[in-house]
């Protein structure tokens, strides 16, 4: 598999992986806030946002109709869908492409479900690798004491609760997490990860992150064009 | 008893008779890793597989083996596609509008067909049900082959899709498919008349070209399955008398 600039494609993918409750939605937040202020073409992209799947993938939550299986292949086609109609298009117009969540997120999830790791490769296959993609590595217990000390509901699928882990939303939610956290250290050095200490203090994080960026990419080449 | 006698006799306690068929159980395989926890080995149905494109006299066979096996004792389930509880009706919507590019649509399908298999037909086959199946993985790989999507990544993605005891193509050709399809609707289907490809901007010139593409890679798609190529041409008596024959074996275990 190879990389968007690999594939010659003008704009650069950013992925940010990690459980829930990692802080790294913040940071991306906040690296698209930075890359915005100095006028370059920025476009984010979140997980399971495609509006056509999104019907589907609510109803069979709802309904609870979701398999192993068909869990995967939804999430697939939302995924899909946003890459074959947005992704891939924005990076041929030279954008920066952030995304919360990539293909990692699948391999992780689908995996811990019970789907065999080369199948879900398999069907990932037609994407093109992330340029940069951060890991945020944050403590088992500080993700989930971050998301679970406001005793949220916490609906069925997140939770983990089809995998029958145990009666207990948060008790299942917390050996579901520790399995994705498993599979994410699995593919750290496969993908080349740039690993974040997500235990760190928020601007400490989000310094690195921009030097990283600024590094690994060369960043004056994706300026805004106006028309003359 | 004169043995001229017997013969009517036996005809019509196949008809009428209190003698049912139990079908011989034989071994199920997946065509990749399948579905999780699922042995292939408790499978005692049997799982029969009609393809063909619209016009070839898929549905009137389907509806005469139904009445046939129900008629002969057989509990049957009938699936096709995009009849999902999940997706069916977003996957319509989507191909109404003509929104969704290739590799989505081609997910989106496979998410329907996943959706019957494991809700449908694998605990009908559990159940010792005939299932038979309106159009199977091979329709849906031959639209996307023909469209340019990778072979591997097909029978990768439709590596949890068993493999059916009997499949059935029935290949009618292109000029006398438009015949029959003019017979029953004023009009050509976008899709069936592949007008998505760009092959002609005339729709009838388009379907022809497309439904030849599909028949060849039905042809090319039996090297790889094996399944019977049944020549939709004839009446639907003698190919329903096929049909029936080949469906018989399969009962006895053959």
């Amino acid at each position: 598999m190879q990389k968007f600039s690999d594939l010659g494609y003008p704009g650069r993918l950013i992925a940010v992986e990690g459980l829930d409750g990692s802080g790294k939605s913040t940071q991306i937040f906040l690296l698209k806030r930075w890359l915005e202020m100095q006028g370059l073409k920025v476009f984010f992209s979140e997980w399971n946002s495609s509006a056509l799947v999104k019907s589907a993938t609510s109803k069979g939550k709802k309904q609870n109709l979701l398999t192993p299986t068909t869990f995967s292949l939804i999430h697939a086609t939302d995924f899909a869908d946003r890459y074959e109609r947005q992704l891939v298009p924005l990076l041929k117009a030279g954008y920066i492409v952030l995304c919360d969540r990539y293909i990692f997120t699948a391999y992780a999830r689908d995996v811990v479900r019970g789907c065999p790791p080369e199948w879900v490769r398999g069907v990932y296959n037609f994407a093109a690798l992330p340029d940069l993609t951060f890991f945020f590595k944050a403590s088992l217990d500080v993700s989930l004491s971050r998301i679970l000390d406001n005793r949220p509901t916490l609906k069925h699928h997140e939770a983990g609760m089809d995998l029958n882990l145990s009666p207990d939303p948060y008790e299942s939610f917390r050996i579901f997490q520790g399995r994705i956290f498993e599979q994410y250290l699995s593919m750290s050095t496969e993908f080349g990860f740039l690993v974040m200490d997500a235990n760190q203090r928020i601007e400490e994080q989000q310094g690195l992150v921009r030097r990283l960026v600024s590094t690994h990419i060369d960043l004056g080449q994706f300026r805004l064009t106006r028309a003359a | 008893m004169p043995r001229s006698k017997s013969a009517p006799k036996d005809r019509v306690s196949r008809i009428v008779g209190t003698n049912v068929l139990v079908p011989k159980v034989t071994p199920k395989t997946f065509y990749g890793h399948g579905i999780p926890d699922i042995d292939a080995n408790h499978l005692t149905g049997k799982l029969i597989a009609v393809e063909g494109a619209d016009g070839s006299g898929r549905s009137t066979q389907i509806a005469r083996l139904v009445q046939w096996l129900e008629a002969s004792g057989h509990h049957t389930v009938q699936v096709g596609l995009k009849r999902s509880t999940l997706v069916s009706e977003e996957l319509e919507q989507a191909q109404q509008g003509n929104i969704l590019a290739r590799t989505t649509l081609s997910l989106f399908y496979a998410t329907d067909f996943a959706d019957q298999l494991e809700n449908t037909i694998l605990p009908a086959l559990r159940a010792g049900s005939m299932v038979i199946a309106d159009r199977y993985i091979y329709t849906l790989m031959a639209r996307d082959l023909v469209r340019g999507v990778d072979e591997t990544w097909l029978r990768n993605l439709y590596g949890i899709a068993l493999a059916p005891d009997a499949v059935f193509y029935l290949e009618v050709c292109p000029e006398l498919l438009v015949q029959r399809v003019f017979a029953k609707n004023q009009s050509l289907d976008y899709w069936e008349s592949g007008m998505d490809l760009g092959l002609s901007r005339d729709m009838f010139d388009s379907f022809l070209r497309y439904q030849g593409l599909m028949r060849d890679t039905f042809r090319r798609l039996q090297q790889t399955y094996g399944f019977d190529i049944v020549d939709g041409e004839r009446s639907p008596d003698a190919i329903n008398a096929e049909l029936q024959s080949r469906i018989e074996a399969v009962l006895a275990g053959h």
